[in-house]
C-alpha cells in the first residue's frame, strides 16, 4: 500500500530535513571532528593594536610538557592571505594591497593578530605553553578610528598603503550630477554612521589540518561558507598546494552571516604546520578569539544630500563614504563598500543620477569585511534615513514622497544610474500589503494611547530593494572579481530510482538539505525521503563557489535545475526506447513517463534501474548510467525588496525602548519553502534590529576591544525583536529557471531604516533628525533629556 | 583554566580548616561567576573547595521576625520560596530576576553576597533590608559588610554561612538591566523595617551604597512622589560604554521612584 501524498515540492513547508540531527545534539561540527594522533594548536596572539616584534623567545615555552612545535612568522614564510576584489582608484591605478602573512611578520596591527602558534598533546598544555612564550613587543601609536588613521601624523600601518588609504573610488559623472543639484528646488543633506558589528554565529570558528605523508594529501575540516573557495585561496596563493592533494571539508558549520566566507589565517597555520609535524592538529577558537579574530561588519561613515524638484522628484544623490577595511584587506573586504553597496543606492526609486565616492581605510582594528548584507544595509539605511528626512524638509508625507520616486511595475527592466539593471518588482504593492497588515492608519490612536501612558511611541517604514546572486561572472571580474560566480549542481540518480544532489552551495543554517531537495521532489516526483543533498567537501562535489549573498537558491537552485534537464532529457530517450515510441513524444511529469495521449506509462524508478541494468537499453546511442552536472552562471543579480514596517514604544524616563510590532512584506521571488522562507526573514530582522537597538563594537583609543565578550556586545534576544509580522508577495525572477530572488539576508537590509525611522517619529516633539545606531536606552534618554532642556529653556 | 586540587567537605569546619591552611584557595558555591573566571585563566586558586557537600549552608528558613537564609541556597529556591513570598515578597521578586533561568539554578545567594559584584542584585536587598551575614566566625552587619567594588569585609578563609533578613512592614525592588550582560545598570531597593527607612542603591556605583537623602524623604513621606525630587550626584557614578554617569544618576531616581510604588 502507497502512504498518503503528501505534497513536499515547490511550494510546501515540510519539516527541515537537517533538524532532526541539529536539535538533538548529532550534528557533525569541526570540532566534533577527531583525528587519530590529533595534537592541539593555540594561537598566541597580539595584546597590543600596533606594535614592532622586537623578539619573540619561544625556548622556555618550547620544554613545557607535551609541546610539539612552536612556529612564529620566522619559520612560517609563505603567501599573503589573498583578497578577492580588485578596486580601481579615482585616477584608475589599482588599490593598495598590502600583504597580510598569516603568522606576524615583524608587526601586529591588531588586538588578536597571530603571533606565534603552539601546537601540543592537549590543548590546556599549548596554552599553558603559549602563555610561557616572551615576546619583546615596542608598542606604536594606534589609529583605531578611521578619523584618526586619516588624521595628518596617524600611525602608518602599511608601508605599501601612505595614509592609510586603501582605495579612494567613484561611480557615477560627477558633472551630470551637480548638474543635478545645480536645478533642485530643496537639498538634503545627511551625515551617518553605519556602526561596526561583530557577526557572532553561535560555532566559534575551528580548523583541523590533517597531512596524509604516504600521499602527500592534505585535508583542512574548516568552518566555511565555501570550502572550493577556500581550497582555491589557500591552494593558490598561500600554501601552494595544488587542488588534487588538498581536499577542504566544511561539515556542519553552526551559522556564518557572512563570517564564514574568508580564508583565515588559522586555516593556513594548522594546514601548513601539520604537514610540518605530521601529525593532525586542530584549532577551535574560544569566543574571546572570536571577538578579536572573526571579521566584523559595517563600520562605514557617510556623508550624503539629495536634490529634490518641488514636487518631491528626486533629482540626484551625491554619496561620500569612508569605509573601514580594519588592518588588512579580508578576503572580499573591498568590494563591500563599492560593488555591493554604492550600487544599491538607486533603491527603489527614479533618482537620475547618482554620484558616490568611497575611500577604504586600513586601522589597527579588525578586518572588516562582507556581514549579512555586506553593502546593502549600508546603502539602504542610508537611503531610507534620507527620504524620512527630505520628507520632513519638503512637507511632503513620507509615504506620498516615496510612491513619487518609486520605479514603477510596468518599467522593467529598469536600468538604475549605478550599472545595476533591476529585473523584476512591484514596490507600490509590497507597500500596500505592508501599511496594511502593519494598520498604518490605526497609528495615530495607539500613539495618543500610549501617550496617556506616558510612552513615546513611532511607527516607521522602509521601502528597499538588494541585489542577491552576485553575477554574472564576466561583469563581475571586469569589476575587479577574481573569482567566477556561477555555482554547480550534480544531481546522481541512483539504480532504485532515489537521488544524491552535489551542490557547490554550504548550508550552515539556512535549511539547503531541504529546500533544495523540494526542487527535485517537484521535478521527479519522488518523495522527499528520497533526495539528499550532499555539500561542504570538494572531494565529494565536483565544484562550486559556495553560500553568500543569498546565492544558493538563485544560482545553485538554478544549476540543479540545468542538470535535471538533462537528466529528464536522458531518461525521457530511455523511456522512449522502452516505449518504443520516439522521444518527442514522451512527456514526463512528475514521476511518469508517458507517450502523448496514450496510456502507456514508466515509472521514474523503472527508468532509473534500466540506466543502470541496461539490458534493454540503446547502448549505441546514450551512455549508461543517470548522473548530469551542470554549472550555471547567472544572467544578472536577482533584486528582492519589499516593505519593513516597525512600531516602536519608547520610555521617557529611562530610555527603554521596546519593538511592539514589527511587519515585513518581501518580494523574494518564487517561495520554495514558506516557512523556511519566515524563518530566514525573522532572523534577518532579528540581526537587524540588533544593528539599530542593540550591538556595536567600541574599541577604546589604544586599540582595545571593549565589547569583547558578551558583557559587553548586546546580542539580540527574543525578547529584543518583539512581534514579528513577515508576509511575502510574488514577483517573479525573469532570468532564472526558478523565478526565485532570494530571502536570506532581506530581514537585515530591509530592517534597521524602519526601526531608526521609528525612533525618530517617536522623538518627534525632541527636535531630532537622526539617531546614529544602536539607539540605546541610554542614547535615547540623553536625546529625550536634552530635548527636556531645550524645551525648559 | 588551570590545574587545582578539589575538594568537597561536609562540614563548615572542614571546608574552614581547609581554606585557613592555604591562602590560595578558594570556595566555590553556584560557580556562576567563578568558573567563567577560572575558564578565562583570570584566577589560579591552588585549591577549589565545593560547599555543595555542606548541608548546613542550604535552606531557608522563619525565625520569629527574620527570614534565614543559608548560604548554598539557589537563586531560584529564593524565587520560589513560601516563605519568602510570604514575609519578604520584593526579595523573592529580585531573586526571580537575576540572570536568567540556567544562572538562577546554579547561582547562591552566599556567591553573590560575597562576591559583590557592584552590578548584582542581592547586595541591595542585604543592605535595605538592614540584614545580618552570619559567617563561620562572627556576625556582620549590613552596613559593614560592603566594603568596596568587589569587597566585602569576611577575611580570608571566612565562609559566609547564612543571611538573615529582619521582615520589614514594606519593601520594594526596581532596576534597569545593562542591555548587554543584563546585570543591574542602576537598581534600588526601597524598606521600612520597624520604622526604620533605608534606601539601597545598586549597579550604578562601584559598590552599593545607601541614598541617605532619599531615605529622609521618604521617612518623611513613604511614597514615589517624595523620591522623585532627589537628584543622584553623578561624581561617583560608574559610566562606561552603556551608560553615562548622569544616566545612571538620573536612573537611580527613577529606579527609587518604581521602587516605592512597587513597596506599595
Ligand atoms: C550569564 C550570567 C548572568 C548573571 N546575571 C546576574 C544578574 O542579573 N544579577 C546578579 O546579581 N547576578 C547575576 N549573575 C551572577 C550569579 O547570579 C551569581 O550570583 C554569582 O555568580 C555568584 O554566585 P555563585 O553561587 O555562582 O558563586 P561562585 O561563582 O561559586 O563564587 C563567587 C565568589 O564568591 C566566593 N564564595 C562563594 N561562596 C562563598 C561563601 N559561602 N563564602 C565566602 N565566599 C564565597 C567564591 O570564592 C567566589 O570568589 C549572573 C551570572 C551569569 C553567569
Amino acid at each position: 500500500m502507497n502512504a498518503p501524498v503528501v505534497f513536499e515540492g515547490i511550494g510546501a513547508s515540510p519539516k527541515r530535513k537537517e533538524d532532526l540531527r541539529f536539535l538533538s545534539g548529532r550534528g557533525n561540527y569541526t570540532d566534533d571532528i577527531n583525528r587519530p594522533d590529533q595534537t592541539y594548536a593555540v594561537m598566541l596572539r597580539s595584546p597590543h593594536a600596533h606594535a614592532a616584534i622586537r623578539g619573540i623567545d619561544t625556548a622556555a615555552a618550547a620544554a613545557m610538557p607535551g609541546v610539539v612545535a612552536i612556529y612564529t612568522g620566522a619559520e612560517m614564510v609563505v603567501g599573503s592571505l589573498p583578497c578577492g576584489w580588485l578596486i580601481h582608484n579615482k585616477d584608475g591605478s589599482p588599490m593598495n594591497e598590502p600583504g597580510h602573512p598569516p603568522l606576524a611578520q615583524g608587526k601586529v596591527r591588531h588586538v588578536g593578530d597571530i603571533v606565534a602558534v603552539v601546537i601540543a598533546e592537549t590543548r590546556p598544555q599549548a596554552r599553558d605553553a603559549a602563555e610561557a612564550i616572551a615576546v619583546d613587543y615596542e608598542v606604536l601609536g594606534a589609529a583605531t578610528s578611521m578619523a584618526a588613521a586619516l588624521a595628518p601624523g596617524a600611525p602608518l600601518l602599511h608601508e605599501g598603503a601612505p595614509g592609510n588609504v586603501c582605495y579612494d573610488w567613484h561611480i557615477g559623472d560627477l558633472a551630470v550630477n551637480q548638474a543635478a543639484f545645480a536645478q533642485a528646488k530643496h537639498v538634503v543633506h545627511f551625515e551617518l554612521v553605519n556602526n561596526r558589528l561583530i557577526p557572532n554565529a553561535m560555532e566559534p570558528r575551528a580548523a583541523i589540518g590533517d597531512y596524509d605523508r604516504t600521499t602527500d594529501q592534505h585535508t583542512l575540516y574548516t568552518t566555511s561558507q565555501n570550502p572550493h573557495v577556500i581550497r582555491l585561496l589557500m591552494g593558490a596563493f598561500v600554501l601552494q598546494i595544488p587542488e588534487h592533494k588538498l581536499r577542504v571539508v566544511a561539515p556542519d558549520v553552526g551559522g556564518g552571516f557572512g563570517s564564514k566566507i574568508f580564508h583565515y589565517a588559522e586555516e593556513a597555520i594548522v594546514t601548513w604546520a601539520a604537514a610540518r609535524i605530521n601529525r593532525p592538529i586542530k584549532w577551535t577558537a574560544d569566543r574571546t578569539e572570536s571577538f578579536m579574530s572573526d571579521a566584523h561588519g559595517r563600520d562605514h561613515v557617510t556623508k550624503a544630500k539629495l536634490a529634490l524638484a518641488a514636487d518631491g522628484k528626486f533629482l540626484g544623490l551625491h554619496v561620500s563614504t569612508t569605509a573601514n577595511m580594519g588592518a588588512y584587506l579580508s578576503t572580499f573586504a573591498t568590494s563591500v563598500p563599492t560593488y555591493l553597496s554604492a550600487t544599491l543606492l538607486a533603491g527603489v526609486y527614479t533618482t537620475p543620477t547618482i554620484y558616490a565616492e568611497v575611500k577604504a581605510v586600513f586601522t589597527n582594528t579588525v578586518p572588516v569585511d562582507a556581514y549579512r548584507g555586506a553593502g546593502r544595509p549600508e546603502a539602504t539605511f542610508l537611503l531610507e534615513r534620507l527620504v524620512d528626512i527630505a520628507a520632513k524638509q519638503t512637507g511632503i508625507d513620507k509615504l506620498e514622497l516615496r510612491r513619487r520616486n518609486f520605479i514603477p511595475a510596468d518599467a522593467f527592466p529598469y536600468q538604475t544610474p549605478v550599472a545595476l539593471q533591476y529585473d523584476s518588482g512591484d514596490y507600490q504593492s509590497t507597500l500596500a500589503q505592508a501599511l496594511k497588515t502593519a494598520d498604518w492608519d490605526g497609528f495615530e490612536a495607539r500613539r495618543k494611547a500610549a501617550a496617556a501612558q506616558g510612552k513615546l511611541r513611532g511607527i516607521g517604514i522602509s521601502t528597499y530593494i538588494e541585489a542577491c546572486g552576485i553575477a554574472p561572472s564576466a561583469v563581475a571580474g571586469a569589476l575587479g572579481a577574481r573569482a567566477g560566480l556561477y555555482e554547480v549542481g550534480a544531481i546522481r540518480v541512483h539504480p532504485t530510482g532515489s537521488v544524491s544532489v552535489l551542490t557547490g552551495t554550504h548550508s550552515h543554517g539556512q535549511g539547503h538539505e531541504t529546500t533544495l531537495a523540494q526542487l527535485v521532489t517537484d521535478r521527479f516526483g519522488i518523495p522527499l525521503s528520497q533526495v539528499d543533498i550532499v555539500h561542504g567537501d570538494t572531494d565529494r562535489v565536483p565544484f562550486g563557489m559556495g553560500t553568500y549573498g543569498s546565492r544558493s537558491l538563485a544560482v545553485g537552485g538554478s544549476a540543479m535545475v540545468k542538470a535535471m534537464d538533462k537528466i529528464v532529457l536522458k531518461a525521457r530517450r530511455i523511456a522512449a526506447h522502452l516505449m518504443e515510441a520516439s522521444v518527442d513524444d514522451v512527456e514526463f511529469d512528475r514521476g511518469t513517463f508517458r507517450v502523448a495521449g496514450t496510456d502507456k506509462t514508466k515509472a521514474w524508478g523503472e527508468i532509473a534501474l534500466t540506466a543502470y541494468v541496461p539490458h534493454n537499453y540503446p547502448i549505441e546511442e546514450i551512455e549508461p548510467g543517470l548522473d548530469e552536472t551542470a554549472f550555471y552562471d547567472p544572467k544578472n543579480f536577482t533584486y528582492p525588496g519589499g516593505c519593513h514596517i516597525c512600531e516602536v514604544e519608547i520610555d521617557p524616563d529611562t530610555g527603554a525602548i521596546e519593538v511592539i510590532n514589527f511587519t515585513a512584506v518581501d518580494d523574494v521571488g518564487r517561495v520554495i519553502n514558506p516557512m523556511i522562507v519566515e524563518g530566514q526573514v525573522q532572523g534577518g530582522i532579528a540581526q537587524g534590529i540588533g544593528q539599530a537597538l542593540l550591538e556595536t563594537c567600541s574599541y577604546d583609543a589604544d586599540g582595545q576591544l571593549l565589547s569583547g565578550s558578551f558583557m559587553d556586545y548586546t546580542m539580540p534576544r527574543a525578547d529584543d525583536v518583539g512581534t514579528l509580522s513577515v508576509a511575502t508577495h510574488e514577483t517573479l525572477c525573469t532570468h532564472n529557471p526558478l523565478g526565485v530572488k532570494g530571502c536570506g539576508e532581506v530581514g537585515a537590509i530591509g530592517s534597521p531604516p524602519a526601526v531608526i525611522n521609528a525612533v525618530v517619529d517617536a522623538l518627534r516633539d525632541y527636535g531630532v533628525t537622526h539617531v546614529e545606531m544602536p539607539a540605546t536606552p541610554a542614547k535615547l534618554w540623553h536625546i529625550i533629556n536634552s530635548g527636556r532642556q531645550l524645551a525648559a529653556e | 583554566m588551570y590545574d587545582f586540587a578539589y575538594h568537597k567537605p561536609t562540614t563548615v569546619a572542614d571546608a574552614v580548616k581547609i581554606l585557613s591552611a592555604d591562602s590560595d584557595a578558594r570556595p566555590i558555591s553556584g560557580g556562576q561567576t567563578l568558573l567563567p573566571a577560572l575558564k578565562h585563566r583570570l584566577n589560579k586558586p591552588t585549591s577549589v573547595v565545593d560547599l555543595s557537600g555542606i548541608a548546613e549552608l542550604r535552606g531557608i528558613k522563619r525565625d520569629g521576625n527574620k527570614v534565614v537564609i543559608g548560604a548554598m541556597t539557589r537563586h531560584a529556591d529564593v524565587a520560589s520560596s513560601a516563605e519568602v513570598k510570604a514575609a519578604i515578597p520584593a526579595l523573592a521578586q529580585l531573586a526571580s530576576t537575576i540572570g536568567d533561568n540556567q544562572v538562577r539554578n546554579r547561582g547562591t545567594i552566599g556567591g553573590s553576597v560575597s562576591n559583590n559584584d557592584p552590578a548584582a542584585d542581592y547586595p541591595s536587598a542585604v543592605l535595605a533590608l538592614n540584614a545580618t551575614i552570619v559567617t563561620s566566625k562572627r556576625r556582620i552587619a549590613a552596613d559593614d559588610f560592603f566594603q568596596g567594588m568587589f569587597t566585602t569585609a569576611l577575611d580570608a578563609g571566612e565562609l559566609l554561612v547564612a543571611v538573615e533578613f529582619p521582615i520589614p512592614e514594606k519593601a520594594g525592588y526596581a532596576k534597569m538591566k545593562n542591555p548587554a550582560s543584563r546585570y543591574v545598570m542602576a537598581g534600588a531597593f526601597v524598606a521600612k523595617t520597624g520604622g526604620q527607612v533605608r534606601v539601597a542603591i545598586n549597579g550604578a556605583a562601584p559598590c552599593v551604597f545607601r541614598q541617605a537623602e532619599m531615605e529622609a524623604a521618604l521617612t518623611a513621606s513613604w511614597s514615589p512622589a517624595a523620591v522623585a525630587g532627589v537628584v543622584q550626584p553623578a561624581d561617583d557614578m560608574n559610566s562606561d560604554i552603556h551608560g553615562s554617569a548622569e544616566y545612571r544618576a538620573h536612573l537611580v531616581t527613577v529606579m527609587a521612584k518604581r521602587a516605592v510604588a512597587a513597596a506599595g
